[in-house]
């Protein structure tokens, strides 16, 4: 058993392991240099699509694996302790899954689910704008009625694996409200524009997406007008943010790990550094944090799974915990590294870089604090 | 149909403190709901009344008002398993 996972049934250990072994084989090794070179290669997420990873959320009528939400939860656990830009990748992807399988029609889920779930199509998320970020209603991208099609003006900026998508969830205004489209990148009028060297998860290949008069036919319009932040976005947000929390989990994990074998084999002071209480500390609580996590993590993919209402503060409070104590984790990894955790080359630096992100993206710190105060009522008042 | 608007009230209780409701009150005329409240409410009809809110039924006239979304639940629920 791994330093910190006894929070797992085993039969839930069982299943880490095993995502555990191929992010072990596939990704951890070469995340360093992924993000030096700011970018996942395409074999990467063919290999996650050949293991069956983009199809998670995907039904097996479509060729999806059809994970319940905690073995998802797991998956995006081992894949955040390989590497947090892979995981970002399988975010968004799996973002772009639940909203097409939830929310598409029975042509729509035809059209576009078979290729996801084999990752042949990989999906981003274009919601954000330069203006808006957490105030998502503030988007200025537009669609306009255009014939048997709309047309899409506006640019998306910051989206996760923008670089490499196929396809694209598209918000836009609309008559007065939000919808969404689907997009796929060889839509004329559509032009990505690489984003690098953002502080973290700088293999996730971020990019700007311009949409300039893009026509799409209305089979695009994804729901019906007017649904697009609520429930579709925000839907996918939900899952994002889960699968953000677990990563969060993978990433303290690595962490920890990285923290024992070097405390354990660095000697100072006439023994290793492990003895000296002051470490023990940090390690301490950094075993802890990743236990809690994973355990409110455990909590909130049940009630997802079940479909509880209570879910969406219970994912919320996941994500806040998992990705402020990840950022902790990965600063007194740099500190227990010392000089080693500054080393460019090394991992501390990277998980340091990689957690700060997680504190930001699907929903910053901040706006958590703020929903989960406003979620508290209805949790005491259940019966 | 009662069965549904009471819970649907609970809902709102909790979700929404300070104001009560009138059955036929619009919901998005109040202010109140933002797109987390759409969403919970969406997982609340769910499993509660073990239906599936899909892309058809994605009009707003369907989460409008307490009297709104009892009809939606009663429609669904009269619809037989496998259609």
């Amino acid at each position: 058993m791994r330093a910190g996972v006894h929070s797992l049934t085993d039969v839930q250990n069982k299943i880490l392991q095993s995502h555990r072994r191929f992010a072990e084989d596939e990704i951890a090794p070469h995340a360093n240099a992924w993000d030096r070179e700011g970018r996942v290669p395409r074999e990467v997420v063919a290999a996650m699509g050949a293991a069956g990873h983009l199809g998670a959320l995907i039904p097996a009528e479509y060729g999806g694996t059809e994970l319940d939400m905690t073995e998802f939860g797991l998956l995006n656990e081992a894949i955040g302790f390989g590497c947090s830009s892979v995981r970002s990748v399988l975010t968004v992807h799996s973002m772009v899954s639940q909203a097409v399988t939830r929310w598409g029609n029975p042509e729509q889920r035809r059209a576009w689910l078979p290729g996801l779930a084999t990752g042949e199509q990989v999906g981003a998320f274009a919601l954000s704008e330069a203006e808006a970020g957490s105030d998502v209603a503030q988007i200025t991208t537009v669609a306009e009625n255009d014939g048997d099609g709309y047309l899409l003006s506006g640019t998306k900026r910051w989206i996760t694996y923008g670089q490499g998508a196929d396809v694209f969830l598209v918000f836009a205004r609309h008559n007065g409200r939000h919808s969404a489209f689907v997009a796929g990148r060889d839509t004329p009028g559509l032009t990505v524009v690489p984003i690098d060297g953002m502080l973290g998860t700088r293999a996730s290949m971020l990019a700007e997406v311009r949409f300039d008069n893009c026509r799409v036919p209305r089979s695009a319009l994804l729901g019906r007008p007017g649904f697009g932040l609520a429930p579709i976005a925000a839907a996918a947000l939900d899952v994002g943010r889960y699968s953000v929390a677990w990563g969060s989990v993978g990433l303290a994990q690595s962490c920890l790990e990285l923290s024992l074998g070097h405390a354990r084999e660095r000697r100072a002071f006439g023994g290793p550094v492990f003895d000296h209480q002051l470490v023990q500390r940090l390690i301490t609580d950094m075993a802890t944090g990743v236990s809690a996590a994973r355990l409110l993590c455990l909590q909130a993919g049940e009630l997802v799974q079940g479909g509880a209402p209570t879910a969406v503060a219970a994912v919320w409070m996941a994500k806040y915990f998992a990705s402020t104590s990840a950022f902790r984790a990965a600063s007194d990894t740099v500190q227990i590294h010392g000089a080693y955790g500054c080393d460019p080359d090394g991992s501390p630096q990277r998980l340091f870089r990689d957690a700060k992100v997680m504190e930001i993206i699907e929903g910053s710190t901040q706006i958590q604090q703020t929903m989960i105060a406003r979620l508290v009522p209805y949790e005491e008042k259940r019966p | 149909m009662e069965t549904v608007k009471a819970k649907v009230r609970e809902f709102l209780r909790g979700y929404i403190a300070d104001h009560e409701f009138a059955d036929d009150e619009d919901i998005f005329a109040s202010g109140y709901a933002n797109s987390l409240f759409v969403m919970q409410l969406i997982y609340m009809v769910e499993r509660e009344f073990q239906i599936t809110v899909g892309d058809e039924d994605l009009e707003f006239d369907n989460f409008r008002s307490i009297d709104a979304v009892a009809r939606l639940v009663t429609a669904k629920s009269a619809v037989p398993a496998g259609t």
